[in-house]
């Protein structure tokens, strides 16, 4: 006798969860399968606030969206089993889990496979030493388990992933002493490149990792730069002292199971490698065997949840539940839609962008420093100057992100209908100061300027989520969008009040003319010694 | 027959190279020269190189090391990774100590 369920999911990450809940709120029967100790995917990981729009949960914070499915898949009495180790998939539905110490067996009239992908790695000399870890465990050990990857740290791969887990390294008090990748250009999110670059890491493109130095454990690293054809350019080696190499270089989808149950699979780069053939909603070959979130192509977050919610209502209509597919799945497809437009989205991998949607050149700087330039910020609709108190939005690609318009109660930034479109300022409206559109922004890309604070100095307030925090008063200087000091500063107001979600919003007053160039700000190491 | 599968097909000698003592299965142990060697030994296929060597087929199944091994083998034989066939999936697709796999749970 095996137990008989509606659904069963193998994996209780961020698409998992999702289908869970949307089949059992229909009134499947449903079991999640995982085989970690705790559920959620990598979404616990995930310290930083989401793009996207509200319907995405946008500006929440990854590991509270985890919480939130938690809650719901409760709420709807999804049963989650955590331990429990799927280790086979077969014919006619069914599954054997480990758990604890046993192998019991499952039958399920749909499954819905979300398993999600492992890691990528790329060979060097000296790879396997200790200290060469995956981005992903690096993550694991800072935000799961509090504890520090090491101090200085190389990271090899400048996606979002790399991007992303750089700036958490920063946050958990390690140096990232460069940001490596073989490709001309940066992969990731533009924002989240200029978060580093202002914190002055160094971003090194077109280059590649030859070796990891070290004979117990990792001591320095090698570079060079590689040719057009990603081959190493003799002579152009350079040494960097670091004591952990951080691999970002992609992910794998984790297909076994599905291939072993016979759906039919094909190897496809574009999604990441082994994938399942599937239709729009993610069923497989097989009716009634559905492919969510990472498995199915490699994708993100916020995707996966609308994948898996799709899964679910199918699942739920496969077995004759509610009938509610045709609506549901029109508004689940357009919230997909939506994600999968802009400068990233799928169909524009491997493009060269020269101009944005609305025609505004693409900054080569900020693709390739990581930082947008003093002269080209003003070609962006966000950035204007005038008198007093205004937010100044360096946003300058399409991304499907809005909630600084939602954020400003004085209608001050507009996005419009287009999600991907660049903010822009409304010149009529009046900026109070408030700096929710600041702390609203995932990319921290957002600071409010007042170049008429008082005669010759102008303030800049800035996002900041590191500790300590300075406090007001504190004198030190101002980092340029390139990380270099270009004056002094002082702090002159500290604010987080509940709204901004742990973001703090730090006031510097800095002289009137840097107003425009001033981004970070660092507090001095000896009082004195550079004032 | 496909390109994969022809055997009368001259791949060349097997040449030593710089990187061949480095490993690239963690799990087993086995280094970028002994994948390479092997194909000039007539594995052409990852099914044959794993039964062969043994190369994802430790504790971590693969995970780290197939996409590797699949790069190194196809450059061997001057194809594209995506023609090669991947490893058979199998049950335990994790580890699983024979006392477990064998304490199957009876009834309900």
């Amino acid at each position: 006798m095996m137990k008989r369920y509606d659904l069963i999911i193998v994996g209780a990450g961020p698409s998992g969860l999702s289908a869970a809940i949307e089949a059992a709120k229909r009134g499947l029967s449903v079991i999640v399968f995982d085989e970690n100790e705790k559920p959620g995917g990598q979404l616990f990981k995930q310290i930083h606030k989401f793009f996207g729009s509200k319907e995405h949960k946008a500006k929440i914070r990854g590991f509270k969206i985890g919480q939130e499915l938690l809650e719901e898949a409760d709420r709807a009495g999804v049963r989650v089993e955590l331990n429990a180790t799927v280790i086979g998939m077969y014919q006619e539905k069914e599954i054997s889990v480990q758990m604890k110490e046993e192998i019991r067996h499952y039958k399920g009239d749909t499954i819905i496979i979300a398993t999600g992908a492992a890691e990528n790695m790329v060979t060097f000399d000296g790879w396997t030493l200790p200290g060469v870890i995956g981005a992903g465990a690096a993550q694991t050990l800072m935000n799961l388990h509090g504890v520090k990857p090491g101090q200085k740290i190389i990271m090899l791969g400048s996606g979002n992933v790399g991007l992303v887990v750089s700036f958490q390294l920063m946050q958990s008090g390690c140096e990232v002493v460069g940001l490596v990748d073989a490709a001309p250009k940066i992969g990731g999110y533009g924002v989240h490149a200029a978060k580093l670059a202002r914190c002055g890491v160094p971003f090194y493109l077109s280059h590649t990792i030859i070796k990891a130095e070290g004979q117990d454990y990792v001591t320095g690293v090698v570079i060079c730069e590689v040719d057009s054809s990603f081959k190493p350019i003799l002579g152009t080696e350079k040494h960097i002292d670091a004591d952990t190499i951080c691999m970002a270089v992609g992910l794998s989808p984790m297909s076994q199971l599905l291939k072993m149950a016979g759906c039919e699979m094909e190897d496809n780069p574009k999604r990441g490698g082994q994938v399942p053939i599937i239709d729009e909603y993610g069923e497989t070959s097989i009716p009634g065997v559905y492919a969510v979130g990472d498995v199915s192509g490699i994708e993100e977050a916020s995707s996966a949840m609308i994948e898996g919610r799709m899964a679910g209502v199918c699942a739920a209509d496969f077995l004759g539940f509610r009938n509610d597919k045709e609506e549901a799945l029109t508004k689940l497809k357009k919230d997909l839609d939506v994600l999968r437009q802009g400068m990233f989205a799928p169909g524009n991998r491997g493009k060269v962008l020269k101009t944005t949607e609305e025609g505004f050149p693409v900054s080569y700087n900020l693709l390739q420093k990581g930082y947008i330039a003093d002269g080209e910020v003003e070609n962006y609709p966000g950035v204007t100057r005038k008198n007093g108190i205004h937010p100044v939005i360096e946003c300058s690609q399409n991304i499907p992100c809005n909630p600084c318009q939602d954020a400003c109660s004085k209608k001050c930034i507009k996005i419009g209908e287009k999600i991907t479109s660049l903010p822009a300022i409304n010149e009529e409206a009046e900026c109070s100061g408030c700096g929710m559109c600041v702390a609203s922004c995932s990319g921290q890309a957002i600071f409010l300027v007042n170049e008429s604070y008082e005669e010759g100095y102008a303030t800049v307030t800035l996002p900041y989520e590191f500790l300590p925090l300075p406090p007001k008063g504190e004198r030190g200087f101002a980092l340029d969008r390139s990380g270099k000091n270009c004056c002094k500063a002082e702090i002159v107001d500290v604010r987080l009040i509940a709204a901004f979600d742990q973001t703090v919003l730090l006031t510097m007053k800095v002289p009137v003319d840097m107003a425009m160039t001033a981004r970070f700000f660092k507090a001095n190491e000896k009082e004195g010694l550079f004032i | 027959m496909s390109k994969v599968n022809n055997r009368s097909r001259n791949i060349g000698e097997f040449i030593s190279e710089d990187e061949d003592d480095m490993l690239i299965c963690r799990c087993e142990e086995i280094t970028k020269g002994e994948i390479r060697k092997a194909v000039h030994e007539g594995m052409y296929t990852i099914t044959e190189i794993r039964r062969y060597l043994r190369c994802g087929m430790g504790l971590c199944q693969g995970q780290t090391c197939a996409r590797l091994v699949k790069g190194i083998v196809a450059k061997e034989l001057g194809i594209s990774p995506g023609n090669l066939e991947p490893a058979t999936s199998r049950v335990p697709m994790r580890p699983v100590e024979m006392k477990i796999l064998g304490n199957e749970q009876r009834g309900c």
